[in-house]
Protein backbone atom coordinates (compact mmCIF):
# COMPACT_ATOMS: atom_id res chain seq x y z
CA UNK A 1 0.00 0.00 0.00
CA UNK A 2 1.82 3.11 -1.15
CA UNK A 3 1.65 5.97 1.32
CA UNK A 4 -0.22 9.17 0.63
CA UNK A 5 2.40 11.84 1.20
CA UNK A 6 1.54 14.13 4.07
CA UNK A 7 1.18 17.77 3.15
CA UNK A 8 0.32 20.89 5.06
CA UNK A 9 -3.11 20.75 3.40
CA UNK A 10 -3.80 17.30 4.89
CA UNK A 11 -2.78 18.43 8.35
CA UNK A 12 -4.99 21.53 8.12
CA UNK A 13 -7.93 19.39 6.92
CA UNK A 14 -7.55 16.83 9.69
CA UNK A 15 -7.16 19.43 12.42
CA UNK A 16 -10.22 21.36 11.21
CA UNK A 17 -12.27 18.15 11.06
CA UNK A 18 -11.54 17.30 14.69
CA UNK A 19 -11.97 20.90 15.87
CA UNK A 20 -15.27 21.34 13.98
CA UNK A 21 -16.62 18.03 15.35
CA UNK A 22 -15.61 19.02 18.88
CA UNK A 23 -17.10 22.54 18.71
CA UNK A 24 -20.30 21.28 17.03
CA UNK A 25 -20.76 18.83 19.92
CA UNK A 26 -19.88 21.19 22.76
CA UNK A 27 -21.13 24.62 21.63
CA UNK A 28 -23.68 26.00 24.09
CA UNK A 29 -25.91 27.38 21.31
CA UNK A 30 -27.78 24.70 19.35
CA UNK A 31 -28.13 26.82 16.22
CA UNK A 32 -24.38 27.40 16.11
CA UNK A 33 -23.92 23.71 16.73
CA UNK A 34 -26.00 22.76 13.64
CA UNK A 35 -24.19 25.26 11.42
CA UNK A 36 -20.81 23.96 12.63
CA UNK A 37 -22.06 20.46 11.81
CA UNK A 38 -22.79 21.53 8.22
CA UNK A 39 -19.30 23.06 7.95
CA UNK A 40 -17.91 19.82 9.35
CA UNK A 41 -19.69 17.85 6.58
CA UNK A 42 -18.25 20.08 3.87
CA UNK A 43 -14.69 19.80 5.21
CA UNK A 44 -15.10 16.01 5.47
CA UNK A 45 -16.24 15.99 1.82
CA UNK A 46 -12.97 17.78 0.94
CA UNK A 47 -11.01 15.13 2.82
CA UNK A 48 -12.77 12.39 0.86
CA UNK A 49 -11.95 14.15 -2.39
CA UNK A 50 -8.33 14.03 -1.22
CA UNK A 51 -8.68 10.25 -0.69
CA UNK A 52 -9.88 9.86 -4.32
CA UNK A 53 -13.51 9.18 -3.32
CA UNK A 54 -15.42 11.80 -5.37
CA UNK A 55 -18.70 9.81 -5.40
CA UNK A 56 -18.75 9.67 -1.62
CA UNK A 57 -17.60 13.29 -1.31
CA UNK A 58 -20.51 14.45 -3.52
CA UNK A 59 -23.00 12.44 -1.47
CA UNK A 60 -21.61 13.75 1.82
CA UNK A 61 -21.73 17.37 0.65
CA UNK A 62 -25.29 17.03 -0.70
CA UNK A 63 -26.84 14.67 1.87
CA UNK A 64 -24.62 14.56 4.95
CA UNK A 65 -23.94 18.28 5.18
CA UNK A 66 -26.77 19.81 3.11
CA UNK A 67 -29.93 17.81 3.74
CA UNK A 68 -29.16 16.61 7.27
CA UNK A 69 -28.27 20.21 8.12
CA UNK A 70 -31.53 21.47 6.61
CA UNK A 71 -33.49 18.85 8.57
CA UNK A 72 -31.74 19.82 11.82
CA UNK A 73 -32.23 23.55 11.20
CA UNK A 74 -35.94 23.04 10.52
CA UNK A 75 -36.26 20.97 13.70
CA UNK A 76 -34.38 23.59 15.72
CA UNK A 77 -37.34 25.97 15.74
CA UNK A 78 -39.72 23.43 17.20
CA UNK A 79 -37.47 21.56 19.58
CA UNK A 80 -36.69 23.69 22.62
CA UNK A 81 -33.62 22.31 24.36
CA UNK A 82 -36.02 21.43 27.15
CA UNK A 83 -37.05 18.37 25.13
CA UNK A 84 -34.49 16.01 26.54
CA UNK A 85 -33.89 12.32 26.39
CA UNK A 86 -34.11 11.67 30.13
CA UNK A 87 -36.70 12.49 32.71
CA UNK A 88 -36.29 14.64 35.81
CA UNK A 89 -33.99 13.94 38.68
CA UNK A 90 -30.99 13.12 36.57
CA UNK A 91 -28.99 15.99 37.95
CA UNK A 92 -29.94 15.22 41.55
CA UNK A 93 -26.81 13.19 42.26
CA UNK A 94 -23.81 15.22 41.15
CA UNK A 95 -21.48 12.37 42.04
CA UNK A 96 -23.39 9.87 39.92
CA UNK A 97 -23.49 12.39 37.08
CA UNK A 98 -19.71 12.77 37.07
CA UNK A 99 -19.22 9.02 37.40
CA UNK A 100 -21.38 8.42 34.30
CA UNK A 101 -19.53 11.10 32.36
CA UNK A 102 -16.17 9.69 33.34
CA UNK A 103 -17.10 6.09 32.48
CA UNK A 104 -18.56 6.98 29.08
CA UNK A 105 -15.54 9.14 28.23
CA UNK A 106 -13.07 6.40 29.21
CA UNK A 107 -14.99 3.75 27.25
CA UNK A 108 -15.21 6.00 24.14
CA UNK A 109 -11.46 6.63 24.25
CA UNK A 110 -10.84 2.90 24.74
CA UNK A 111 -13.02 2.07 21.71
CA UNK A 112 -11.17 4.62 19.55
CA UNK A 113 -7.84 3.26 20.75
CA UNK A 114 -8.83 -0.30 19.95
CA UNK A 115 -9.98 0.70 16.45
CA UNK A 116 -6.74 2.62 15.86
CA UNK A 117 -4.74 -0.44 16.93
CA UNK A 118 -6.66 -2.71 14.54
CA UNK A 119 -6.20 -0.17 11.73
CA UNK A 120 -2.46 0.04 12.35
CA UNK A 121 -2.22 -3.73 12.05
CA UNK A 122 -4.30 -3.56 8.87
CA UNK A 123 -2.10 -0.92 7.24
CA UNK A 124 1.11 -2.74 8.19
CA UNK A 125 -0.05 -6.07 6.83
CA UNK A 126 -0.16 -7.05 3.14
CA UNK A 127 -2.69 -5.18 0.98
CA UNK A 128 -6.08 -6.96 0.97
CA UNK A 129 -7.70 -6.00 -2.31
CA UNK A 130 -9.30 -9.21 -3.64
CA UNK A 131 -12.70 -7.48 -3.84
CA UNK A 132 -11.31 -4.44 -5.65
CA UNK A 133 -9.60 -6.69 -8.20
CA UNK A 134 -12.76 -8.76 -8.65
CA UNK A 135 -14.73 -5.57 -9.39
CA UNK A 136 -12.11 -4.32 -11.86
CA UNK A 137 -11.96 -7.62 -13.75
CA UNK A 138 -15.76 -7.87 -14.11
CA UNK A 139 -16.41 -4.18 -14.70
CA UNK A 140 -17.11 -4.54 -18.43
CA UNK A 141 -19.93 -7.03 -17.71
CA UNK A 142 -21.68 -4.56 -15.39
CA UNK A 143 -23.06 -2.23 -18.07
CA UNK A 144 -21.45 0.88 -16.53
CA UNK A 145 -17.85 2.05 -16.28
CA UNK A 146 -17.99 3.82 -12.89
CA UNK A 147 -16.93 1.05 -10.46
CA UNK A 148 -18.94 2.52 -7.55
CA UNK A 149 -22.16 2.51 -9.61
CA UNK A 150 -21.32 -1.02 -10.77
CA UNK A 151 -21.05 -2.22 -7.15
CA UNK A 152 -24.16 -0.32 -6.01
CA UNK A 153 -26.55 -1.24 -8.81
CA UNK A 154 -25.15 -4.49 -10.17
CA UNK A 155 -22.71 -6.52 -8.07
CA UNK A 156 -24.34 -5.60 -4.75
CA UNK A 157 -27.80 -4.73 -6.03
CA UNK A 158 -29.39 -6.48 -3.03
CA UNK A 159 -27.85 -3.93 -0.65
CA UNK A 160 -29.18 -0.99 -2.62
CA UNK A 161 -32.65 -2.57 -2.88
CA UNK A 162 -32.73 -2.98 0.89
CA UNK A 163 -31.39 0.55 1.35
CA UNK A 164 -34.28 1.92 -0.69
CA UNK A 165 -36.59 -0.19 1.49
CA UNK A 166 -35.06 1.46 4.60
CA UNK A 167 -35.72 4.87 3.04
CA UNK A 168 -39.33 3.90 2.31
CA UNK A 169 -39.80 2.57 5.85
CA UNK A 170 -38.44 5.83 7.30
CA UNK A 171 -40.77 8.02 5.23
CA UNK A 172 -43.76 5.82 6.12
CA UNK A 173 -42.83 6.27 9.77
CA UNK A 174 -42.66 10.05 9.31
CA UNK A 175 -46.03 10.15 7.53
CA UNK A 176 -47.75 8.30 10.38
CA UNK A 177 -46.53 10.84 12.96
CA UNK A 178 -49.06 13.47 11.93
CA UNK A 179 -49.25 16.53 9.72
CA UNK A 180 -46.10 18.26 8.58
CA UNK A 181 -45.18 21.88 9.01
CA UNK A 182 -47.40 24.44 7.34
CA UNK A 183 -45.89 26.29 4.40
CA UNK A 184 -43.62 29.21 5.20
CA UNK A 185 -44.69 32.76 4.39
CA UNK A 186 -44.14 33.63 0.70
CA UNK A 187 -40.68 35.07 0.26
CA UNK A 188 -39.80 38.58 -0.89
CA UNK A 189 -38.84 39.54 -4.45
CA UNK A 190 -35.10 38.98 -3.98
CA UNK A 191 -35.37 35.39 -2.78
CA UNK A 192 -38.07 34.80 -5.42
CA UNK A 193 -35.71 35.88 -8.18
CA UNK A 194 -33.04 33.57 -6.76
CA UNK A 195 -35.54 30.69 -6.67
CA UNK A 196 -36.42 31.21 -10.31
CA UNK A 197 -32.74 30.77 -11.21
CA UNK A 198 -31.80 28.13 -8.69
CA UNK A 199 -34.66 25.66 -9.19
CA UNK A 200 -34.16 24.98 -12.92
CA UNK A 201 -30.40 24.85 -12.34
CA UNK A 202 -30.85 22.20 -9.62
CA UNK A 203 -33.24 20.19 -11.82
CA UNK A 204 -30.74 20.16 -14.70
CA UNK A 205 -27.89 19.28 -12.32
CA UNK A 206 -29.91 16.36 -10.92
CA UNK A 207 -30.56 15.03 -14.43
CA UNK A 208 -26.88 15.41 -15.30
CA UNK A 209 -25.72 13.61 -12.12
CA UNK A 210 -28.13 10.75 -12.81
CA UNK A 211 -26.90 10.33 -16.39
CA UNK A 212 -23.19 10.82 -15.72
CA UNK A 213 -23.20 8.29 -12.84
CA UNK A 214 -22.74 5.47 -15.36
CA UNK A 215 -19.17 6.48 -16.17
CA UNK A 216 -18.10 9.26 -13.77
CA UNK A 217 -18.80 10.33 -10.16
CA UNK A 218 -22.55 10.77 -9.67
CA UNK A 219 -25.58 8.51 -9.55
CA UNK A 220 -29.06 8.10 -8.16
CA UNK A 221 -28.30 9.21 -4.59
CA UNK A 222 -26.50 12.40 -5.53
CA UNK A 223 -29.17 13.16 -8.17
CA UNK A 224 -32.02 12.46 -5.73
CA UNK A 225 -30.44 14.72 -3.11
CA UNK A 226 -30.03 17.54 -5.66
CA UNK A 227 -33.66 17.16 -6.75
CA UNK A 228 -34.71 17.26 -3.09
CA UNK A 229 -32.63 20.43 -2.66
CA UNK A 230 -34.74 22.03 -5.42
CA UNK A 231 -37.86 21.07 -3.45
CA UNK A 232 -36.43 22.54 -0.24
CA UNK A 233 -35.54 25.82 -1.99
CA UNK A 234 -39.15 26.07 -3.25
CA UNK A 235 -40.42 25.23 0.22
CA UNK A 236 -38.30 28.02 1.73
CA UNK A 237 -39.74 30.39 -0.88
CA UNK A 238 -43.18 29.67 0.58
CA UNK A 239 -44.49 27.13 -1.92
CA UNK A 240 -46.69 24.51 -0.32
CA UNK A 241 -46.77 21.76 -2.92
CA UNK A 242 -43.18 22.13 -4.15
CA UNK A 243 -43.92 20.13 -7.28
CA UNK A 244 -45.02 16.99 -5.43
CA UNK A 245 -48.02 15.27 -7.04
CA UNK A 246 -51.25 16.60 -5.49
CA UNK A 247 -52.91 13.24 -5.83
CA UNK A 248 -52.07 11.14 -2.77
CA UNK A 249 -52.12 7.91 -4.77
CA UNK A 250 -49.60 9.28 -7.29
CA UNK A 251 -47.38 10.53 -4.47
CA UNK A 252 -47.40 7.11 -2.83
CA UNK A 253 -46.53 5.57 -6.19
CA UNK A 254 -43.52 7.90 -6.55
CA UNK A 255 -42.38 7.12 -3.00
CA UNK A 256 -42.50 3.39 -3.68
CA UNK A 257 -41.03 3.68 -7.21
CA UNK A 258 -37.43 2.98 -6.14
CA UNK A 259 -38.18 -0.32 -4.42
CA UNK A 260 -40.97 -1.13 -6.92
CA UNK A 261 -38.97 -0.82 -10.15
CA UNK A 262 -36.03 -2.62 -8.56
CA UNK A 263 -38.27 -5.55 -7.54
CA UNK A 264 -40.08 -5.67 -10.91
CA UNK A 265 -36.75 -5.85 -12.73
CA UNK A 266 -35.44 -8.51 -10.34
CA UNK A 267 -38.54 -10.68 -10.53
CA UNK A 268 -38.83 -10.32 -14.34
CA UNK A 269 -35.26 -11.62 -14.63
CA UNK A 270 -36.21 -14.57 -12.40
CA UNK A 271 -39.14 -15.34 -14.72
CA UNK A 272 -36.78 -15.18 -17.70
CA UNK A 273 -34.60 -17.81 -16.03
CA UNK A 274 -31.80 -15.58 -14.80
CA UNK A 275 -30.78 -15.08 -11.16
CA UNK A 276 -32.58 -12.36 -9.15
CA UNK A 277 -31.09 -9.02 -10.28
CA UNK A 278 -28.65 -10.91 -12.55
CA UNK A 279 -28.84 -8.56 -15.53
CA UNK A 280 -27.84 -9.90 -18.96
CA UNK A 281 -24.66 -7.88 -19.81
CA UNK A 282 -26.19 -6.51 -23.02
CA UNK A 283 -29.12 -4.99 -21.10
CA UNK A 284 -27.34 -4.07 -17.90
CA UNK A 285 -26.69 -0.43 -18.77
CA UNK A 286 -30.31 0.29 -19.71
CA UNK A 287 -31.72 -1.59 -16.70
CA UNK A 288 -29.40 0.27 -14.31
CA UNK A 289 -30.46 3.62 -15.78
CA UNK A 290 -34.15 2.63 -15.43
CA UNK A 291 -33.71 1.60 -11.79
CA UNK A 292 -31.64 4.69 -11.03
CA UNK A 293 -34.23 7.04 -12.56
CA UNK A 294 -37.00 5.55 -10.41
CA UNK A 295 -34.73 5.61 -7.35
CA UNK A 296 -33.89 9.29 -7.95
CA UNK A 297 -37.57 10.26 -7.92
CA UNK A 298 -38.27 8.14 -4.83
CA UNK A 299 -35.26 9.51 -2.94
CA UNK A 300 -36.16 13.11 -3.80
CA UNK A 301 -39.82 12.68 -2.75
CA UNK A 302 -38.76 10.97 0.48
CA UNK A 303 -36.23 13.64 1.44
CA UNK A 304 -38.64 16.49 0.68
CA UNK A 305 -41.37 14.84 2.77
CA UNK A 306 -38.80 14.40 5.53
CA UNK A 307 -38.10 18.15 5.38
CA UNK A 308 -41.84 18.89 5.62
CA UNK A 309 -41.80 16.54 8.61
CA UNK A 310 -45.06 14.67 8.05
CA UNK A 311 -47.93 14.30 5.63
CA UNK A 312 -48.86 17.43 3.72
CA UNK A 313 -51.19 19.41 5.98
CA UNK A 314 -54.86 19.06 5.05
CA UNK A 315 -57.64 21.63 5.42
CA UNK A 316 -58.64 20.13 8.78
CA UNK A 317 -55.09 20.38 10.17
CA UNK A 318 -54.94 24.04 9.31
CA UNK A 319 -58.02 24.73 11.40
CA UNK A 320 -56.14 23.34 14.39
CA UNK A 321 -58.27 20.22 14.21
CA UNK A 322 -55.37 17.81 13.93
CA UNK A 323 -56.88 15.13 16.15
CA UNK A 324 -59.94 14.51 14.04
CA UNK A 325 -58.17 14.89 10.71
CA UNK A 326 -58.73 11.88 8.48
CA UNK A 327 -55.74 9.57 8.65
CA UNK A 328 -55.38 9.63 4.90
CA UNK A 329 -52.00 9.39 3.23
CA UNK A 330 -49.87 12.36 2.32
CA UNK A 331 -51.76 14.97 0.42
CA UNK A 332 -54.91 12.88 -0.03
CA UNK A 333 -56.99 16.04 -0.04
CA UNK A 334 -56.02 18.49 -2.74
CA UNK A 335 -55.75 21.89 -1.21
CA UNK A 336 -57.97 24.46 -2.89
CA UNK A 337 -56.63 27.40 -0.89
CA UNK A 338 -53.23 27.45 -2.59
CA UNK A 339 -53.94 30.61 -4.49
CA UNK A 340 -50.50 32.19 -4.18
CA UNK A 341 -48.76 33.42 -7.28
CA UNK A 342 -47.55 30.64 -9.55
CA UNK A 343 -44.21 29.17 -8.65
CA UNK A 344 -41.63 27.99 -11.13
CA UNK A 345 -42.24 24.31 -10.64
CA UNK B 1 4.70 3.98 9.78
CA UNK B 2 3.10 7.37 9.76
CA UNK B 3 1.36 7.85 6.44
CA UNK B 4 -1.34 10.40 5.75
CA UNK B 5 -3.73 7.53 5.00
CA UNK B 6 -3.23 6.21 8.52
CA UNK B 7 -3.76 9.70 9.94
CA UNK B 8 -7.05 10.04 8.02
CA UNK B 9 -8.21 6.70 9.47
CA UNK B 10 -7.08 7.77 12.93
CA UNK B 11 -9.05 11.03 12.61
CA UNK B 12 -12.08 8.88 11.74
CA UNK B 13 -11.60 6.98 15.03
CA UNK B 14 -11.29 10.22 17.02
CA UNK B 15 -14.41 11.74 15.42
CA UNK B 16 -16.33 8.52 16.06
CA UNK B 17 -15.36 8.52 19.74
CA UNK B 18 -16.30 12.21 20.14
CA UNK B 19 -19.70 11.53 18.57
CA UNK B 20 -20.34 8.42 20.63
CA UNK B 21 -19.51 10.20 23.88
CA UNK B 22 -21.81 13.14 23.10
CA UNK B 23 -24.63 10.87 21.88
CA UNK B 24 -24.61 9.04 25.22
CA UNK B 25 -24.13 12.04 27.51
CA UNK B 26 -25.91 15.03 26.00
CA UNK B 27 -29.37 15.71 27.47
CA UNK B 28 -30.80 17.50 24.41
CA UNK B 29 -32.47 15.24 21.82
CA UNK B 30 -31.45 17.39 18.85
CA UNK B 31 -27.82 17.34 20.00
CA UNK B 32 -27.98 13.55 20.32
CA UNK B 33 -29.19 13.17 16.73
CA UNK B 34 -26.39 15.49 15.61
CA UNK B 35 -23.85 13.50 17.64
CA UNK B 36 -24.96 10.20 16.08
CA UNK B 37 -24.49 11.79 12.64
CA UNK B 38 -20.96 12.90 13.56
CA UNK B 39 -20.21 9.43 14.89
CA UNK B 40 -21.39 7.90 11.60
CA UNK B 41 -19.23 10.31 9.63
CA UNK B 42 -16.23 9.14 11.67
CA UNK B 43 -16.96 5.54 10.69
CA UNK B 44 -17.39 6.55 7.02
CA UNK B 45 -14.07 8.39 7.15
CA UNK B 46 -12.37 5.26 8.45
CA UNK B 47 -13.85 3.17 5.60
CA UNK B 48 -12.87 5.72 2.93
CA UNK B 49 -9.31 5.82 4.31
CA UNK B 50 -9.11 2.02 4.21
CA UNK B 51 -10.38 2.01 0.59
CA UNK B 52 -7.51 4.25 -0.57
CA UNK B 53 -4.88 2.28 -2.50
CA UNK B 54 -2.29 4.89 -3.40
CA UNK B 55 -2.22 7.61 -6.05
CA UNK B 56 -1.67 5.20 -8.96
CA UNK B 57 -4.35 2.60 -8.24
CA UNK B 58 -8.09 3.36 -8.27
CA UNK B 59 -9.49 3.07 -4.72
CA UNK B 60 -11.45 -0.02 -3.68
CA UNK B 61 -15.06 0.70 -4.82
CA UNK B 62 -16.69 -1.72 -2.34
CA UNK B 63 -16.14 0.40 0.82
CA UNK B 64 -17.17 3.45 -1.23
CA UNK B 65 -20.49 1.80 -2.08
CA UNK B 66 -20.90 0.85 1.60
CA UNK B 67 -20.35 4.46 2.65
CA UNK B 68 -22.81 5.80 0.04
CA UNK B 69 -25.43 3.37 1.37
CA UNK B 70 -24.54 4.40 4.89
CA UNK B 71 -24.97 8.12 4.17
CA UNK B 72 -28.48 7.56 2.79
CA UNK B 73 -29.47 5.30 5.69
CA UNK B 74 -28.09 7.91 8.13
CA UNK B 75 -30.20 10.70 6.63
CA UNK B 76 -33.36 8.52 6.74
CA UNK B 77 -32.69 7.66 10.38
CA UNK B 78 -32.06 11.35 11.15
CA UNK B 79 -35.31 12.36 9.47
CA UNK B 80 -37.32 9.73 11.38
CA UNK B 81 -35.65 10.62 14.70
CA UNK B 82 -36.37 14.33 14.23
CA UNK B 83 -40.01 13.63 13.28
CA UNK B 84 -40.35 11.54 16.47
CA UNK B 85 -38.74 14.31 18.54
CA UNK B 86 -41.09 16.86 16.98
CA UNK B 87 -44.10 14.73 17.87
CA UNK B 88 -42.72 14.37 21.40
CA UNK B 89 -42.38 18.16 21.69
CA UNK B 90 -46.01 18.55 20.57
CA UNK B 91 -47.19 16.04 23.18
CA UNK B 92 -45.24 17.94 25.86
CA UNK B 93 -46.76 21.23 24.69
CA UNK B 94 -50.26 19.76 25.14
CA UNK B 95 -49.67 18.94 28.80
Amino acid sequence: MSPLSLTLFDILLLVSIVVLAWTALTSADERRSVILFMAFGLVVALAWGRLLAPDVALAEAAIGAGLSGALLLAALRELPSAVTASGDGRRSHALRHYATQGTVSVLSVALAGMLAWILTAHFEGPARDELARAVTSHLELSGVSNPVTAVLLNFRGYDTLLELAVLLAAVLGILTLGPGRAAYRPSGPIFDALTRWLTPLLLVTAGYLLWVGAHAPGGAFQAGATLAAAGIVLRLAGSEWIGLPRDGAVLRLVMAAGVGVFLVVGVSLLVLGRPFLGYPPAWAGALILLIESAATLAIAATLVLAFIGGRLPTEADRKGDAVTAPAAGAGANPDPSDDGEPRPC
Amino acid sequence: MLTAQWLYALTGCVVMALGLRAALLHPSLLRRVLAINIMGTGVFMLLVAVAYRGPDLAPDPVPHALVLTGIVVAVSATALALALARRLAREHADD
